[in-house]
């Protein structure tokens, strides 16, 4: 089975999506990063969703689950590079992603995360 | 309103929904829609075609192009599933019969230009949306 795959940097993990997610990748990389977290003592997880040409209500769940969890396990998450349109798509849709940081960029969300933890 | 074309997708399996995402978002940038709105469309065929797999065990979608004085895409998902008893209540935000959001149906209503819900208990459930240009 295709994995996303989860990169470490010293306190940090980071997770660039790049295929087109069905729902079982999506459940998939919420288990692997919170085992990961746990794992490596992380602090952090930078979610890059930059090329995701669409976040449906599903997808939108699981980045708050992986949020909540990444929070539970005393570690910060934030999801970087929304596309406008998928913003503007995911509001309209009634998901405001409560609870979830974002950053316009990689480097804008690697500043967050350090000043974070 | 002529038809430009019209395709018949099925969605059995989860990789379907995946199909059914590029397929419409094909369809709509051939026809010249905006990239907001065209990722409006496929946003909603996302959660319609989840709907059918999960609520509906599988079905299809009809996609249509239409074209005369406005140009548009039309979907119809088709499923002979259980059917939903108060189409009302299912389109409510927060209600759900899963383990979702319970943002679908009324979320998808939100992101097309016309929105149809037509449900028989016991023989299935059709949604048909339009998006014009």
């Amino acid at each position: 089975m295709e994995k996303i795959p989860i990169l470490r940097m010293g306190n940090f993990l980071l997770v660039t999506i790049q295929v087109d997610m069905h729902d079982r990748l999506a459940m998939a990389l919420q288990e692997d990063l919170t085992q990961m977290i746990s794992d490596t003592e992380a602090r952090g997880v930078l979610i890059d969703i930059s090329s995701l040409e669409i976040v449906d209500s599903f997808i939108g769940r699981m980045l708050g689950n992986i949020a909540a969890m990444s929070r539970v396990l005393d570690a910060e998450t934030v999801v970087v590079g929304m596309q406008p349109a998928v913003a503007i798509t995911l509001v309209e849709l009634g998901l405001s992603l409560a609870g979830v940081r974002t950053a316009l960029n990689v480097d804008a969300g690697m500043e967050l995360l350090k000043t974070a933890v | 309103m002529a038809l430009l074309f019209s395709e018949i997708l099925p969605i059995h399996a989860e990789g379907d929904i995946v199909s059914v995402r590029r397929r419409v978002r094909e369809f709509a940038s051939s026809l010249g829609f905006t990239l907001v709105d065209q990722t409006k469309v496929v946003t909603a065929a996302s959660e319609l075609a989840r709907n059918t797999m999960i609520y509906g065990g599988g079905g299809s979608m009809r996609a249509e192009a239409l074209n005369g004085p406005r140009t548009g895409l039309r979907l119809t998902f088709e499923d002979n599933g259980p059917g939903i008893p108060d189409i009302e209540l299912a389109l409510r935000d927060g209600f759900t019969t899963g383990s979702g959001l319970g943002l679908g149906l009324g979320g998808a209503k939100r992101l097309v230009s016309e929105f149809e819900v037509s449900s028989r208990v016991g023989e299935g459930t059709r949604v048909t949306i339009t998006r014009w240009k």
